[in-house]
């Protein structure tokens, strides 16, 4: 039973440490822009298929079938290539509706899901692709004393780590980070003194949504890459913002591997209501404490 | 989020709050009305002649879909993103009854409705306790509870959805025929469309759309906000759900298709581009969007990407909606 209840953990945790950097990309938008965006589980898709592309497809599309893009390159252009197009998004359409309600860029975001869903199961259709490119350091299993634990999980679990761990470091303790939270509290003073808003905006929604890119690269090895592998996600990171309370990074960040640690135990206990259990926490936080456990705002 | 979500939409600097009506408006305002409900009524009764029953009653029940949901996001100002649970759960609920307990469509219907209702209040009472976009983030992660459970409940038939509900009676006639089907499916919606009238134009109307305008005025006017917005989010979700359980009787099933997010999507987009906060815009909504499908529907899933990309294009450029825009360039007032 302990046994059991430790390895499901370890598969929540998995879970758990791309919820957190999910929400803690949807934060980071949140914060600054006012914006919910519901597009992020697309992007987290999107960046799964990035990878299966760089590894699949660019080499036919360049006559060399032999050629991969691997895992390791694909780690740091996929971020880059989703966040540029986090980018196209908040310059082209998301930039007109600041003025308007936080209603209509939620629903803009959400016609942007459509959009990139329906593409993706129109081009590579609805059922998943497994990503072939693992690499092989971080093929088989190690043996963590209570279960032998896929290497590749592990891997996943403390990058993600480090990755949180850094960037709750650069916004909460750096330079850059005191400015991104000054304009989070007052844009207009920071516009002030010299700081060009706008671009911080935009590198902003690029960084958020670059985030989920690199949640969907960790993802691709570990679940098929599908075209809908993020439209679920995406309203258990709401929930999980729900619970957090968008008020603080860390707040995202524990709430999130929280609530995958308490998904997996729940499929020990009771196997059916682990797809819903987080959105029950969230029923009891809002009765509870209604701005969320780390929230600051009602 | 200290400021009012719809702070764009306060007070002018001279302290109006409501710009005078000239006389000459109000007379066009109530001429085109007039127009509008005799059209709407004619439409409503002579369609079957012109096009297929089928098609029109689809329309009828996702127009007072549309219609119930503009109540919310058009007259209190509340963004629901889960309003597919009353759809699509009260179809289950009205497909059972009438498959399982053998019960009257007319009565099933009620049932449906009655569930959605109870439904809404729960949901209802736990999202307002937040306000703007988490509300709408709340009605989602609720409403996908709704959706686990249809596919899981032991009734519901899973992935398959609940199949073969019986069309039944109604007063004798066998609602088989599509024309009895039709008029019964009519009179529903043209029912709930009064509904729907009657209260955006009563005093409890007159408060919702006090709060949809400035929310800290009306608790500072002494009404109970909370209150009122429940209310009005429980009348939602009934209405939706005797649109859902209408749908399930006419289609004779019930889908979890109906109960997913992307229905709730839909009604958004359906209202968004007939014009949220106008009367008729909703039911111009949903004819533009289910015509649109039946008219895509061979080009198959690229109708997702068509639907997204009305739904970028509206939200930037036509936030009005149809009904709304005219009703601009007309002058006459769209509520």
């Amino acid at each position: 039973m302990l046994k059991l209840l430790l390895a499901q953990g370890m598969l929540g945790l998995n879970n758990g440490v791309f919820y957190a950097m999910m929400s803690l990309g949807l934060a980071v938008i949140f914060g600054l822009l006012n914006v919910v965006n519901f597009a992020h589980g697309a992007l987290y898709m999107l960046g799964a298929f990035v990878a299966l592309i760089l590894y699949s497809y660019v080499g036919l599309w360049f006559g060399m079938s032999g050629f991969h893009i691997g895992f390791w390159p694909a780690l740091i252009l996929t971020p880059i290539i989703v966040g540029g197009f986090g980018i196209l998004i908040e310059r082209f359409l998301l930039r007109w509706l600041y003025k308007f309600d936080p209603i209509y860029s939620l629903l803009l975001t959400f016609g942007v899901t459509l959009v990139l869903q329906g593409l993706f199961v129109n081009i590579f259709s609805a059922s998943g692709t497994p990503y072939p490119g693992m690499p092989d350091a971080l093929k088989g299993v190690v043996n963590l004393g209570f279960m032998m634990f896929p290497k590749f999980r592990l891997f996943a679990i403390v990058f993600s780590l480090i990755v949180c761990l850094i960037v709750w470091y650069v916004i909460e303790r750096t330079k850059v980070g005191a400015l991104l939270r000054a304009g989070t509290e007052n844009p207009e003073l920071v516009k002030a003194f010299g700081v060009n808003v706008p671009l911080m905006v935009t590198l902003t929604f690029g960084f958020g949504t670059g985030l989920a890119g690199l949640a969907g690269v960790l993802a691709a090895p570990i679940y098929s890459v599908s075209p809908l592998m993020g439209a679920d996600l995406i309203i258990i990171i709401f929930a999980v913002v729900v619970i957090g309370g968008m008020g603080s990074i860390m707040g995202a960040v524990v709430s999130g591997i929280a609530l995958g640690l308490i998904e997996g135990v729940t499929k020990v206990f009771y196997a059916p209501a682990a797809n819903t259990v987080i959105f029950f926490l969230m029923v009891v936080v809002l009765l509870v404490r209604p701005s969320g456990l780390f929230g600051r705002e009602g | 989020m200290t400021k009012p979500a719809s702070s764009h939409q306060t007070l002018n600097d001279a302290g109006e709050f409501a710009e005078s009506i000239p006389h000459e408006k109000l007379v066009r305002s109530r001429t085109a009305q007039a127009m509008l409900w005799v059209l709407l009524i004619a439409a409503v009764l002579f369609a079957p002649a012109l096009l297929y029953p089928v098609f029109v009653m689809q329309l009828l029940c996702f127009a007072l879909f549309a219609c119930a949901f503009n109540l919310l996001i058009g007259f209190t100002g509340l963004l629901s993103f889960g309003h597919a649970a009353f759809f699509g759960g009260a179809a289950y609920i009205c497909g059972h009854a009438v498959k399982v307990w053998g019960l009257p469509p007319l009565l099933g219907i009620l049932l449906g409705g009655v569930f959605a209702a109870a439904l809404g209040y729960v949901v209802g009472s736990l999202a307002i306790r937040r306000q703007g976009i988490y509300f709408a983030m709340i009605t989602l992660a609720l409403a996908q509870i709704v959706y686990f459970l249809a596919l899981q409940l032991p009734f519901t038939g899973g992935e398959n959805g609940l199949q073969g509900i019986p069309r039944g009676t109604l007063f004798g006639l066998d609602l088989n025929n599509p024309l009895p089907m039709y008029y019964f499916v009519a009179a529903i919606f043209l029912a709930g469309f009064l509904i729907i009238y009657r209260t955006i134009h009563s005093p409890f109307g007159q408060v919702l759309q006090a709060i949809r305008e400035n929310e800290p005025r009306a608790r500072s006017l002494g009404y109970n906000v909370d209150r009122f917005k429940l209310i009005a989010f429980v009348l939602s979700a009934s209405l939706a759900g005797v649109a859902g359980s209408t749908k399930a009787i006419v289609f004779q099933f019930a889908s979890l298709t109906d109960a997913h997010w992307q229905m709730s999507g839909e009604v958004i987009l359906m209202t968004l581009i007939g014009g949220m906060g106008t009367i008729f815009g909703p039911v111009v909504g949903s004819v533009v969007i289910i015509t649109l499908q039946h008219y895509l529907a061979d080009i198959g899933s690229w109708v997702q990407v068509v639907i997204g990309a009305i739904f970028i294009v509206s939200v930037l450029l036509f936030r009005r909606g149809v009904v709304g825009e005219l009703a601009r360039m007309l002058k006459i007032s769209s509520v």
